[in-house]
């Protein structure tokens, strides 16, 4: 394998070890995520392009490793986010457990303690969220949405230039046991 | 077999049961209300103490820091100001439509549109959401469907209500529909949001003037926004393949949105004639003064006894008062007899033609002066 390789994919099972959290970290952070992104635009509006709530689950999927946990913990936060909104509850439900499951099953392969991979997983889930919202918005409820690529494009590095350093303050609230 | 495939077969099981959830909400048009309403509830004591420590907190700097006692009076006075906006606006439609004794009568009679207040708390999930949430719910008497206003125009409707907050669907999200009038040529069209800062109004036909600049008010036709609420301004206007374009600035969102008006009952006021006016000072002329009034209006003579004729309204009634006088018809009485209206009383009471008596001696008459013809001047 090339240099890059050894850095970003798992040869080592130390290094693919699960990351545990204590239970209400999991219930504490992406309802924090969730207040934010409610409360903050108010004031700051360029931030609601900011969607802490996916940073979150896809943080917490890449660091557990679990697909069956992530997807649990992914409808959660979705199905949250969807009452919160004024579509359809299920669309963000739907998305975010493909996204749990996803970052879960990609975080078997990658080292997600790699700065690179955090950045580049975090822009291609943003980019599968929105897409795949829009889908589900056009193709299973009939909404005339468009999709602007570009848009999607530039939020999605902004969300993974955000989601670095948040990746690194939530590393802080593993279980060091 | 069965835990080999026992990740797939929970997503599967996951999206599945979401699936049968949308499905379920998209074939009934219900809503899931407990699970909103378990959230809504969980979170917007959060969200209104985030709201109260951030004002609190960046108030108290603002207060006390900055400008001591002129931030507190600026509030008021802009509490104060919305007020009279809203008074003001009423008493403009209905002084347009009225005169001034129906207008106050009317005003007596009825109060204004019933609204409580409201605090944004809160904006909706997902990336450049368009609903917000007030701290007004169903304790507070708010129901869905009813409209959200500013004292400067539409803000949008309930769409969800909880115990203590609610929904709004904001007038820019692409599901927003409102039925409008234009003020000027009185076109009725369909306010859209676009999902960005400017709003739509559609289904207006390419033959139908709409001008720049022209405002938009409700038409009260959705059941929802009483009629004569302001929408929005006309910025953009351009024929379209079947209808034609235009694009508004909502003028409910143009100062952000902090506090809100719910509107309990509606009352529905005339769109007000003629061009808002324009922000900042105006000339105002000085008022009529009372003695002239009197004499022209109340008073129809002059102290020489010759009436005043000051408008072509009391030049007409007296040129047919004295039609009826010299034909001896008198007007508000039954009879079958009308006058003649072609009749000129000015010809009647004076001689027509000069009378000539041929005992006098003819007047004389001047032979003309002749006159030299003028000839031109030469320059050398």
């Amino acid at each position: 394998m090339s240099e890059l390789s050894n850095q970003i994919l798992i040869d080592n099972p130390r290094r693919s070890k699960i990351s545990r959290y204590r239970p209400y970290w999991l219930v504490v952070v992406p309802l924090l995520a969730i207040l934010f992104q409610v409360n903050i635009p108010l004031f700051f509006r360029h931030l609601s392009y900011l969607e802490l709530p996916l940073l979150v689950t896809v943080y917490f999927s890449l660091m557990r490793r679990e697909p069956v946990t992530c997807t649990l913990i992914g409808a959660a936060i979705g199905l949250v986010q969807d009452s919160m909104s004024n579509h359809y509850i299920g669309i963000f439900g739907i998305v975010k457990t493909l996204v749990g499951y996803f970052a879960a099953s990609v975080s078997l392969r990658f080292d997600v303690q790699n700065t690179t991979v955090r950045l580049v997983l975090s822009f291609f889930f943003f980019f599968f969220h929105q897409f795949f919202s829009w889908v589900l918005s056009r193709g299973l409820l009939g909404q005339n949405v468009n999709f602007d690529l570009l848009q999607t494009l530039l939020f999605g590095a902004f969300n993974a230039l955000v989601a670095v350093p948040l990746f690194l303050i939530l590393d802080r609230l593993r279980d060091r046991t | 077999m069965l835990s080999r495939y026992r990740n797939l077969a929970v997503l599967v099981l996951v999206v599945a049961a979401q699936l049968i959830l949308v499905a379920y909400q998209v074939r009934t048009s219900q809503d899931v209300t407990l699970l909103r309403v378990w959230t809504v509830t969980a979170v917007s004591p959060l969200a209104k103490g985030l709201e109260v420590l951030r004002s609190s907190t960046l108030g108290l700097a603002e207060r006390y820091f900055l400008l001591v006692g002129v931030n507190q009076e600026n509030l008021a006075l802009r509490a104060e100001l919305d007020r009279f906006k809203l008074e003001n606006q009423f008493l403009k439609t209905e002084l347009s439509t009225a005169d001034r004794a129906r207008s106050l009568s009317v005003f007596q009679e009825h109060s204004r549109s019933r609204t409580v207040a409201a605090r944004v708390i809160g904006t909706g999930t997902g990336a450049n959401s368009k609903v917000v949430f007030i701290d007004r719910g169903k304790s507070d008497g708010v129901m869905r469907g009813m409209a959200v206003i500013t004292p400067d125009g539409i803000v949008g409707k309930i769409t969800f209500v909880f115990p203590n907050a609610a929904q709004v669907l904001l007038v820019t999200d692409p599901t927003f529909a409102a039925g409008v009038i234009s003020q000027k040529n009185r076109v009725p069209g369909t306010l859209k949001g676009l999902g960005r800062s400017q709003v739509q109004v559609d289904w207006v036909q390419n033959e139908v003037k709409v001008e720049e600049g022209e405002w938009f008010f409700t038409s009260g036709d959705d059941r929802v926004f009483p009629k004569g609420l302001p929408a929005g301004q006309v910025k953009v206007v351009k024929a379209g393949l079947a209808f034609k374009e235009i694009y508004l600035d909502p003028s409910g969102l143009m100062r952000g949105l902090e506090e809100v008006l719910v509107v309990l009952e509606g009352i529905h006021l005339a769109i007000p004639e003629g061009v808002l006016p324009p922000e900042g000072p105006i000339f105002v002329m000085p008022a009529v003064p009372t003695d002239v009034t009197k004499t022209s209006l109340q008073n129809p003579t002059a102290p020489d006894g010759n009436p005043v004729l000051a408008t072509d309204a009391d030049r007409l009634r007296e040129k047919i008062r004295r039609i009826g006088e010299l034909q001896g018809v008198h007007f508000g009485t039954a009879g079958p007899r009308l006058p003649n209206f072609n009749m000129d009383p000015a010809q009647v009471t004076r001689p027509t033609q000069p009378v000539y008596i041929p005992s006098e001696k003819p007047p004389e008459v001047k032979p003309a002066t002749p006159v030299e013809p003028v000839k031109p001047s030469v320059q050398p």
